[in-house]
């Protein structure tokens, strides 16, 4: 598994996100440039998973964009996504401003 | 060895039950089943909580202002503070403080202004910087990170794996090899984390959800000598002190969730009813509970031996090793029974069980797997020229 997640991202649409298996995992929405905006995870309270968290989104207009991985360790990799992003752009996504627990830093090679 | 508790154990070890049932299981209802952190709001009343109790900060020397309170009362402590969601790996999610690095107590004076001090109020974090790439069951020879003398500087190269905190830390012991092969050629260095050279290059995804480690990279890093921790050439021996000395509380944390797995499954079996009857009344059942009871009494035993051992002032590395491995294993049979008492639920978010049954997997290695901890025994038992 790569450090970052690269997978292209993927139109924010009623039918892609069907697709999405509803499984934990983390996700990344972002904007008509790909620019990040959040970056959030399905945990075990999440209903329907990944698929359940990006139908909330489906009509924001801000955010036409996501990625998603499904991943069991959702909870430290969410963390460690979130510090990849401050590494990279000297600070968090716009919409994880308020992130309630203290991160690490990250020096990603 | 006393059997029975004193008054004052009885009532400390009541008073951590009702802390972690009143105060911390109910948090956790709202928390994702994986949480490892606290929002700073509850953890800052809880931290109160606990100073109020005149608990805080329990591995903390009474000279240093630490609470006086025997290793055997806080060995029965651990045992009540690991019984919740979270507890093995983040034990009532560290709100009753900690020594941080309790190596930090052989420093020099300035060594102890600069680092323990700070780290004793709260104010500096550590990490604690030994396994390789190259092996962890064996540090003394695996360690291949290395430092070279350049003038008043040490400078390190190498990398460290499984390191817990790093990310979040302002500086670390990091051993690293500055003369031959073995134990007598490592010494440990103080590394501040904001040193040029430092790198935490990676989160390290395990089966554990709480305090998840990191991989780090030291590349060119100047370290000045005066951070060297104890002598040159003899950081082994303060790694070893370290590892013995954590086997005790690692152990208790096990039996903690043994016996609040233990709990809920005898409860589940009274209740839960199969053909006309509780599972309770089925002799599969009530052996498996039976062994849960042993294996519970077995591993607690061990443990407060050793714990005792410790408090006398005796040497205790036989004990310490005997007590991982029956606490380690012991601890994954009981939260297994537990799952299959409680059937699918047993494996399902909605309940502790099957954080418990991930995490205690990663018992059984770390600090020292649990075949090292046989050769420790081996060793003891057969005599020195044993290898």
């Amino acid at each position: 598994m790569g450090v970052r997640l690269e997978k292209p991202f993927l139109l924010l649409q009623a039918a892609a996100v069907k697709a999405v298996q509803a499984q934990m995992g983390v996700y990344q929405l972002a904007d008509d440039n790909e620019q990040v905006l959040y970056i959030g995870s399905a945990d075990a309270r999440s209903l329907f998973g990944l698929r359940g968290e990006l139908q909330r989104f489906l009509e924001d207009p801000e955010v036409t964009r996501f990625r998603v991985e499904v991943n069991t360790a959702y909870h430290t990799r969410r963390q460690e996504l979130l510090m990849l992003h401050q590494a990279d752009h000297g600070e968090l996504p716009v919409r994880n401003r308020d992130y309630p627990f203290q991160l690490g830093r990250l020096s990603p090679a | 060895m006393e059997l029975s508790l004193s008054n004052e154990q009885q009532m400390i070890v009541d008073m951590v039950r009702r802390f972690v049932r009143e105060e911390i299981v109910p948090l956790e209802m709202h928390l994702d089943p994986d949480a490892d952190q606290l929002e700073s709001d509850d953890r800052e009343r809880l931290v109160g909580k606990v100073k109020e109790m005149g608990l805080y900060g329990l591995d903390i020397p009474v000279e240093y202002g630490g609470p006086d309170i025997d290793v055997v009362t806080r060995t029965l402590m651990a045992i009540e503070m690991s019984q919740h969601r979270a507890g093995l790996y983040a034990p009532c999610y560290g709100v009753f403080g900690g020594a941080g690095l309790a190596q930090l107590f052989e420093a020099s004076d300035a060594q102890k202004e600069k680092y323990l001090y700070p780290t004793l109020r709260g104010e500096k974090r550590g990490f604690f910087g030994l396994t390789e790439p190259s092996g962890g069951s064996d540090p003394a020879r695996a360690i291949q990170t290395r430092a070279i003398q350049d003038g008043d500087d040490w400078v390190i190269n190498g990398g460290k794996i499984f390191i817990s905190g790093a990310d979040k830390a302002d500086f670390g012991l990091v051993f690293a090899r500055t003369g031959g092969e073995g134990r007598g050629g490592v010494t440990c260095f103080i590394v501040d984390t904001d040193t040029p050279g430092f790198h935490v290059r990676r989160i390290v995804h395990t089966l554990r959800s709480a305090h998840y480690a990191t991989e780090l990279q030291f590349e060119d890093m100047h370290v000045p000598a005066i951070n060297i921790l104890g002598q040159l050439n003899k950081g082994f021996a303060i790694a070893n002190d370290r590892l013995s000395r954590q086997r005790i509380p690692y152990s208790a944390g096990c039996i903690g969730v043994a016996v609040k797995a233990h709990e809920m499954a005898l409860e589940y079996s009274k209740q839960r009813e199969t053909f006309g009857a509780p599972l309770s009344n089925r002799q599969a059942i009530q052996w498996m509970l039976v062994d849960n009871e042993i294996d519970i009494k077995q591993a607690t035993w061990l443990t407060l031996e050793a714990a005792d051992r410790a408090r006398r002032g005796d040497s205790f590395r036989k004990e310490a090793a005997m007590c991982k491995i029956v606490a380690t294993e012991s601890a994954g049979r009981v939260v297994d029974r537990a799952m299959q008492i409680h059937g699918g639920y047993g494996v399902t978010k909605d309940f502790p069980l099957e954080r418990w049954y991930r995490e205690l997997r990663i018992r059984r290695i770390g600090e020292g797997p649990n075949e090292v901890q046989r050769h420790i025994i081996a060793r003891d038992i057969i005599g020195a020229g044993l290898r």
